[in-house]
């Protein structure tokens, strides 16, 4: 297993309403948990991966997810089990999306 | 150990307990108190005929008997891996089974199980996992499933499998992590017959094992999320 | 149509109950994670694979949990049991008006071995408390990877059992027998053969599962709400003569099928005219039937 941890500085768009999981642990699958924290408008991510040594790929996932988005008070939390840095980014736009869609969240995470 | 030898020392003053293809039923006394006897030996796996001749022997005493202790002796090398077993649907006959054990222990009978040699799986959830106490002779294994079977299954190689189970609490066969993990109540070495003795007084109608796994250091998280759960609360871990 | 095999158990628990009202107990924000993966490089879940919580059904208190076949096939650790067992004691504190299983599990997770065994039987034995206490428990089983092993088991402690013909409800998964004894004794990839012997259809003729629906939530839904209304106050728990009626059933299924070993042989058996047909006949075709010829699951009489 491989922890990765990444900070972004001055997000600017903010998230709002209670913590949302997608996705699902399945081999080549991730889950990403995604909620406000205040983080003084950083956007923190950490990956915790079966697959060791992609280090890089993550980096430039994480990097271009973040130029998409730029989330500020955002905490991320990912547990992954090979995904394609495809499917990371897939699943990485749905939980952005599912805490800062303008129209009222329902339900529970 | 053979059932005969357990029983000997179970019972000094004799039993009327009689095998036949490998399963065991009869009665002795304990305290001068008759106690219904049912189990399996040679390390037989558990098909759908011998699930269903203990679940009938369990209802026998419950309607003939009222009260009567129940006590399932343990020697299985777990459910038969037949297709036909499966196409008849062998998880109906071990939860039947489970269920009469279960309704026995309501009704009022103290259901002891002890493990006197092997149990695997799905031979033993049913009968002493589900009894009101469970015990084991300090000999006996116990797993959850053949290294090979579970190699291919989990894709974590059989050497690794192999090493795991010589000594990590999690996955070695010793009775003393069941003990540890709260899934036995205790080990019996030595008096056997007084040790069914107490394990009869002793026995509660609730499910205790979480809380013993807590006490005892062998499951550290059962019991605090169960109860955060049950009460809406954090989970206060050990 | 929406098909209920392909959600997420995170998906499927609040389309089965009434809208908006499911709440999860220990939401995934806790973080309460397995503590025994990581000694063998696997990957963890904040949910551990399950999902517990209540809301309403047809507005009664329904008290309820889905697993994730997704995440280690749905199988039992230490957290994912206590967090069911939890989930059943709290329905009895808060006398609920039923529990409802959405299982979908290899059974106990080997990964965790030990630990994983001993959680599985306190979650059959919290399901009987349950039913103790006179609260009706419905499984349902219609998930990609199936109801197996512990799980497979208690499944039928549950007083009613309703699959999907996708659905598969055994004990041991072919993989294991085969490994154990030969292809011969079960190729694991002849699909065919593997839901005739465990697929929903089967179990239904088979008398082990009551109700047959469409691979639908809806319909599901709907199958759950007429589950729970069918078992009157009270009728819940086991009972003597239930497990009487039930051994008979049992005693007679054996004897009805000596010398058996294909499930178009047991087919045939209970009457069925063609049973070569029985895996291509549509949901309404096979339901009448299976109306003629099924086994009674509580009498086990035709």
């Amino acid at each position: 297993m491989e922890t990765l941890n990444y900070r972004f500085e001055a997000g600017q768009r903010p998230l709002r309403g209670m913590p949302q999981l997608v996705g699902v642990v399945g081999s080549g699958n991730l889950e990403i948990m995604i909620e406000p924290a205040p983080l003084k408008g950083a956007c923190e991510i950490e990956v915790r991966t079966a697959a060791v040594g992609f280090g890089a790929t993550w980096q430039a996932v994480m990097a271009d997810f973040h130029a998409r988005w730029s989330l500020a008070d955002a905490r991320i939390s990912i547990n992954d089990m090979g995904a394609t840095p495809a499917v990371v980014s897939l699943r990485l736009d749905q939980a952005a999306e599912s805490l800062t869609d303008p129209s009222p969240a329902g339900g529970t995470p | 150990m053979d059932w005969q030898q357990v029983a000997a020392q179970l019972f000094p003053g004799g039993h009327e307990i009689a095998e036949a293809d490998q399963f065991l039923s009869g009665s002795a006394q304990v305290d001068g108190k008759p106690v219904a006897v049912i189990g399996t030996t040679g390390h037989t796996p558990i098909g759908i005929e011998i699930a269903l001749a203990q679940a009938q022997a369990i209802l026998k005493t419950v309607q003939r008997y009222p009260g009567r202790p129940i006590l399932i002796l343990v020697d299985t090398q777990g459910q038969r891996l037949r297709h036909r077993d499966e196409m008849l649907g062998i998880n109906s006959y071990m939860a039947h089974l489970g269920k009469c054990v279960d309704l026995a222990r309501r009704q009022g009978h103290t259901v002891i199980g002890l493990v006197y040699d092997q149990a695997l799986s799905g031979g033993f959830i049913t009968s002493g996992l589900i009894a009101s106490a469970c015990y084991a002779l300090p000999q006996a294994t116990i797993r959850v499933m053949g290294l090979p079977a579970m190699a291919r299954i989990t894709k974590v190689p059989e050497k690794r499998l192999t090493e795991l189970a010589k000594d990590n609490p999690v996955f070695a066969p010793g009775p003393e992590n069941y003990l540890r993990m709260g899934g036995l109540h205790g080990i019996w070495d030595g008096d056997l017959a007084n040790a069914l003795v107490r394990a009869l007084a002793t026995a509660t109608t609730d499910d205790q094992r979480m809380a013993l796994g807590l006490a005892r250091g062998g499951r550290l998280l059962a019991h605090p999320v169960a109860q955060a759960v049950r009460v809406g609360s954090d989970v206060r871990a050990a | 149509m929406s098909s209920y095999l392909e959600l997420t158990a995170r998906q499927r628990i609040p389309a089965m109950f009434d809208a908006g009202s499911f709440e999860e107990f220990l939401p995934p924000s806790m973080r309460i994670v397995s503590p025994h993966l990581a000694q063998l490089d696997a990957a963890v879940s904040f949910d551990d694979g399950v999902v517990v919580g209540r809301g309403t059904l047809g507005g009664q208190l329904v008290f309820g949990a889905a697993q994730e076949g997704g995440f280690m096939g749905g199988a039992v650790g230490e957290v994912h049991g206590a967090k069911l067992v939890g989930m059943l004691q709290r329905a009895i504190d808060e006398r609920a008006h039923a529990v409802l299983l959405l299982l979908e599990s290899g059974g106990v997770r080997l990964h965790e071995a030990n630990a994983g065994l001993i959680a599985v039987s306190e979650v059959m034995r919290a399901m009987l408390d349950v039913r103790a206490a006179g609260i009706p428990v419905v499984a349902v089983v219609g998930g990609a990877n199936g109801c197996f092993g512990g799980m497979g088991i208690a499944a039928r402690c549950a007083n009613t059992v309703i699959m999907s013909e996708e659905g598969r409800l055994a004990m041991s998964g072919p993989e294991v027998i085969e490994t154990a004894n030969g292809v011969e004794e079960f190729d694991s990839r002849d699909r065919a053969l593997v839901w005739r012997t465990t697929g929903g259809k089967h179990r239904y003729l088979l008398g082990d599962c009551q109700v047959l629906v469409d691979d639908d939530v809806g319909a599901m839904r709907a199958a759950a709400l007429d589950a729970i209304a069918a078992i009157a106050p009270g009728q819940a728990q086991l009972t003597v003569d239930g497990l009487l009626a039930e051994q008979a059933m049992l005693e007679r299924r054996l004897r009805d099928t000596q010398g058996m070993s294909e499930p178009m042989d047991v087919w045939k058996g209970l009457g069925v005219p063609d049973p070569a047909q029985v895996p291509m006949l549509e949901p309404a075709a096979f339901l009448a039937l299976a109306a003629q010829h099924r086994a009674t699951p509580h009498t086990g009489e035709r």
